[in-house]
Parts: structure tokens; sequence; C-alpha cells
């Protein structure tokens, strides 16, 4: 990088000192475009900090922080904004799309690592890049249309319920999982595997005795990576879960989490129910940020 | 068990869940072309959109000028970026790793943050109302980290030798940048952009609240328009247009799975090209 820049330095120009001058300035006038573009994403970032905790955290203040993060009733008609019910929504139905997303997906791309041939790896590579590519409106219609009246068929109630969000979000976050642990799987040194075989093993054991636990925090950060992803989709929960915004005592009850309180109710809500809206959204950041932290965390120890 | 049995069983375990992944990708993929090409009507595809034959077409060009606007915004801004950070600065600079810490802490932001923001600050703040351009704006920032990542990773690709090449034959940064480094990237960055669309066909959290839910094109920037995915949304979540929704659906799915495969041939090219020239 040095080496490079002092050459740029010394470049002779092609007619005296003046044209080097003018050179060097528009260089550094370049330079000075670039880096700004470069600031666009800190500026980005900073503001929506500013507008979504400005707009959030009066609001927050006004409700009672305690009443706000810990009450269990959601009743913007007679002025109650608790949003632990959407709080408890989201864990469980990211905990529910982890428990379906996490063995599907880790097998998945232990297969694509270290089993598929290479025709079939051929195949699977664009397939999963398509399933990531499904827009979540296409997922939610989908369960809309297929998951829940299944759900319904067999638990009766309405079908849409928490089940409903864990089965659609486990199948969302698959590619997030497959894409990340297989990359994850494939930087794992070869000889590893060739001195676990040398010492006996057997293909299986060996992938999985040796090559996944030296994966472990790149198979780490995809799970965090697919927490992130479920915890933060918004449509197609939405159109599965029910959306009662009341702590879900069953699988097959609705259940309406943090994002789906905002989309929901944002197109109509004023004043301070708005605000508690937003002061919802200021919840979600605040996981989001948490989780975006572990996985880069994670990301950099696993060298991917 | 013997180890024999149990390496078998543990193959099988894998086999299965492979099975499962890509059985769930053929099911929702099948089940919606199934459903959907039946109802592929001429109607579908009238310039007029009435609540009788609920078009897509005005959704489909909305989507095409907030894919425009939205790149327009984000791919100067986001291969500028990139060319800093691969080009001009220090790895190690404070500014650096500011940039890279805010890139990556945009890339994880759910979309209906990013539509609450522009809610907040395009729509409100910034007086734009419901708008196309509120939209345009909140993806663009939405999509500007894919952009930037994709597009530094491209630069990296490119060998020094080629900049080393360029300075020898007496060109000053600026010119190895537009046509060396740049030109060599391309495909790379295309890829990167091709994805971008994806990303912005697909949205709808973002946009509902920004861009609004009119289903008309819209006749100019300040015009409230839905896209294809919130047409979509507001199709199945009113319910009474099952089967038109079904046929969105399917012109959706083929949109994407087309920019998809446009973005791996993108990508492939690069590939290619590096190879031959090494």
């Amino acid at each position: 990088m040095t080496e490079r820049r002092n050459q740029t330095r010394s470049v002779p120009g092609r007619a005296g000192v003046n044209s080097i001058s003018v050179i060097h300035l528009r260089d550094v006038l370049a330079g000075g475009l670039f880096a700004a573009a470069a600031c666009i994403s800190v500026l980005a970032v900073a503001l929506i900090c500013v507008f979504l905790f400005a707009n959030g955290i009066p609001g927050m203040v006004r409700i009672g922080v305690l009443d706000f993060i810990t009450g269990t009733r959601w009743k913007p008609g007679s002025n109650l904004y608790g949003i632990m019910p959407m709080i408890l929504g989201s864990l469980y139905v990211t905990a529910g799309a982890l428990i379906i997303g996490v063995p599907a997906g880790l097998l998945t791309a232990i297969f694509m690592s270290r089993f598929a041939p290479k025709y079939v790896l051929k195949l699977m590579k664009p397939a999963v890049s398509l399933l990531a590519g499904i827009p979540s409106v296409v997922f939610g219609f989908f369960g809309l249309v297929v998951i829940v009246p299944f759900i319904r068929e067999i638990f009766g109630g309405s079908g849409s319920s928490l089940l409903a969000a864990c089965v659609l979000l486990g199948m969302m976050i698959l590619p997030t999982i497959i894409t990340v642990s297989e990359s994850a799987l494939n930087t794992v040194p070869q000889s590893y595997y060739e001195g676990a075989l040398a010492l006996g093993a057997t293909h299986e054991r060996a992938v999985f005795r040796v090559v996944l636990p030296a994966a472990k925090s790149g198979v780490t950060a995809s799970v965090i990576l697919g927490m992130g992803r479920a915890i933060g989709e918004a449509m197609a929960v939405m159109m599965v879960a029910g959306n009662r915004p009341v702590i879900p005592d069953s699988l097959v009850k609705g259940v309406r989490t943090l994002t789906g309180n905002i989309v929901m109710e944002m197109g109509y809500a004023a004043d301070l129910h708005r605000d508690a809206l937003i002061a919802t959204a200021v919840v979600l950041f605040v996981f989001i940020l948490n989780t975006n932290m572990l996985f880069s965390v994670l990301k950099r120890r696993a060298g991917i | 068990m013997s180890a024999k049995t149990r390496s078998r069983a543990v193959r099988l375990l894998v086999y299965a869940g492979a099975a499962f992944s890509m059985m769930v990708l053929l099911f929702i993929v099948a089940y919606i072309l199934c459903k959907g090409v039946p109802h592929l009507s001429p109607a579908l595809f009238a310039w007029k959109y009435n609540s009788e034959n609920v078009s897509l077409l005005p959704a489909l060009i909305n989507t095409l000028y907030m894919t425009a606007l939205a790149l327009a915004v984000a791919v100067p801004l986001g291969i500028g970026a990139a060319v800093y950070l691969s080009e001009y600065a220090k790895r190690s600079s404070k500014l650096v790793r500011l940039v890279r810490l805010t890139t990556e802490t945009l890339s994880g932001i759910p979309s209906i943050i990013y539509g609450l923001f522009g809610a907040l600050f395009f729509v409100v703040f910034l007086r734009m109302n419901l708008s196309l351009i509120a939209g345009a704006l909140t993806l663009s920032i939405m999509i500007l980290p894919l952009i930037m990542r994709t597009t530094e990773e491209a630069l990296l690709a490119v060998p020094d030798t080629y900049r080393e090449g360029s300075f020898g034959l007496g060109a000053d940064r600026l010119r190895t940048i537009f046509r060396v480094v740049l030109p060599s990237a391309a495909p790379g960055i295309l890829a990167g952009v091709i994805l971008g669309i994806g990303r912005i066909v697909g949205e709808t959290a973002a946009l509902i609240y920004t861009a609004g839910t009119v289903p008309e094109v819209a006749g100019s920037l300040f015009d409230s328009a839905r896209t294809l995915s919130v047409h979509m949304y507001t199709l199945a979540s009113e319910g009474l247009h099952i089967e038109e929704a079904y046929a969105t659906a399917v012109v959706l799915l083929a949109t994407v799975a087309g920019i998809n495969a446009l973005s791996a041939w993108a990508a492939g090219r690069l590939g290619r090209r590096s190879n031959d020239q090494i």
C-alpha cells in the first residue's frame, strides 16, 4: 500500500512543475470526494440513531421506561403501552426459527462442504442463492396459503400462530445459516481432515469430530446472523403470526413480534401511540445492535 | 453400535438435512408456480389499475423507477467509498475502522427500521411526504453496504501488477483507478449491483411507510407509488384476490430468479477473466 502511494507521488509530470501540482491537486480533490462517499455510511448510522432515539426515548419516558418494557398489556385505546408480549413474542419466534433452521441449515452446509459431489454442488449453490433471494412477502404469502391452513387442519384454531411463524422463519433463515456455515467449513485446512483420516477416523467421524469443531466460531456466527434476520423480519412473520398482543401460552396461539407491532399500527397511530411504536423500534434496534456486535466478534475470530 | 453403522447413520442424517433444505425451496417454488401460472391473465398486465383487474403493471413500472433511483444514489456513493477504502486509505486509520464498523452495522439493520427511519427523516423531517423519492433514498441507504462490500472485494481482487503497470506508464492515481482498476473490477461490481437490485425488488417493509401504496404509475418523484412487492403484500393481506396474488408472486419470483442468474453470470465472468489473465 505505502509503496503504491510513494510511486504515485513520484510520477513525473509531462511538462514541468506546474502540471505536477495540477495532477497532485486533482488527486487530493478526488481522494476527498471518495472519502466523503465513505463517510456517508457513518452519517447514515448517526442519522438513524439520532432520529430513532430522539423520537422514541421521549415517548418511552412519558410512558415510564419500566412500564413500557415490562408492561404486559398493549392497549393503545386505553393508553396502556407495555411491550413485554412483543419482546417475548420476538424471542419465542426467533428461538423456534433457530430450532428448525439451524440443524437443517448446518447439515446442508456440512453436506455441501464435505459430502456433495461436484455436480450436485453446482445445482445446490444457485438453489441456495435463489432461496436467499425469495422476497419476504412471497415467503409470507406461502406461509399464509400453505403453513397456516396446515396448522389449522391439524391443531384447530385459526392457524395463524407462533408455530406457523417459527416454521416459516426457520425456512427463511436457512440460506443464511447454509452460506455462512459452509464458508466457515471450507476455510478449515484440509490437513486437519487428512490428519484425522490418518489416525484411522472414518470420513464422517473426521468431519464431525475434527472439521466441525475447528469451524465452531464461524458456525456460531452463522447462527447469530440467522438470529438477527429472524428478529428483524417483519412482513412474513406478520402475515402468519396472528398478531395478538398477548404473551402466548401455547404454540398454536397467535403472537405479535416487535417488528409486527410497528408494521401493524404505524399506519394510523398518532401522538403517544406513535411514539410508543417508535420506542418499540428503539428496543428492536438495541437487540439488533447487540446481535450485530456478537456476530462481528465471532466473524473476526473465525477469520471468514 | 459399530463404527461402521454409526458412520452410515451420520451420513444418512447429513443427506436428510440437505434434502430437507432443497425440498423446502423446491416446494415453495413449485407450489407458487403451479397455483400462479394458470392465473397469469392479460388483465393483470392492464395499463390502468382498478379494484376489478388488480393490474400489476403500474407496480412493475414503479419498481423500475424505484430501482433506477435507488441505484443512481447508492452506486456512485458505494463505489466511491469502496475506492477510498481500497485505493486511498491506510488500512489502520481511525476513519477506515469507523467506516467499516458503521457499514457492518448498516448491513445488519432490519428493513422495518430503515422504513421507520425513512418515515421519520425523509417523509416527515424533509417533508417529502409518501413518495417515490423518499422510498428510493431509504432503499439506497439500505443497499449501500452491499454495494460497498462487493465493490471493495472486486477492487482487492485486481492484482497490484495492474496498478504498477499503469503507474509505470506514467498514469497518475486517478487515471489508474478509472482506466485500469475499475474496468478490471467491473464484473464483480456489477454482480454486487445486481444483488442490490434483487434487494430493492423484494423489499416491502422499508417502503410501506416511505413510498406508500398508491397503485398507479408515479407521475413525478414526489408521488406515492407502490412497488411490486408492496402490491403483492396488499393483495395477500386484503385476501380478496388470492388468485391474482399467486400470479403476482410468480412474476416476483421470476424477476428475482432472473436477477440472481444475472448476478451469478457477472460474478462468473470475473472469475474467468482473472483466471485467463494470471
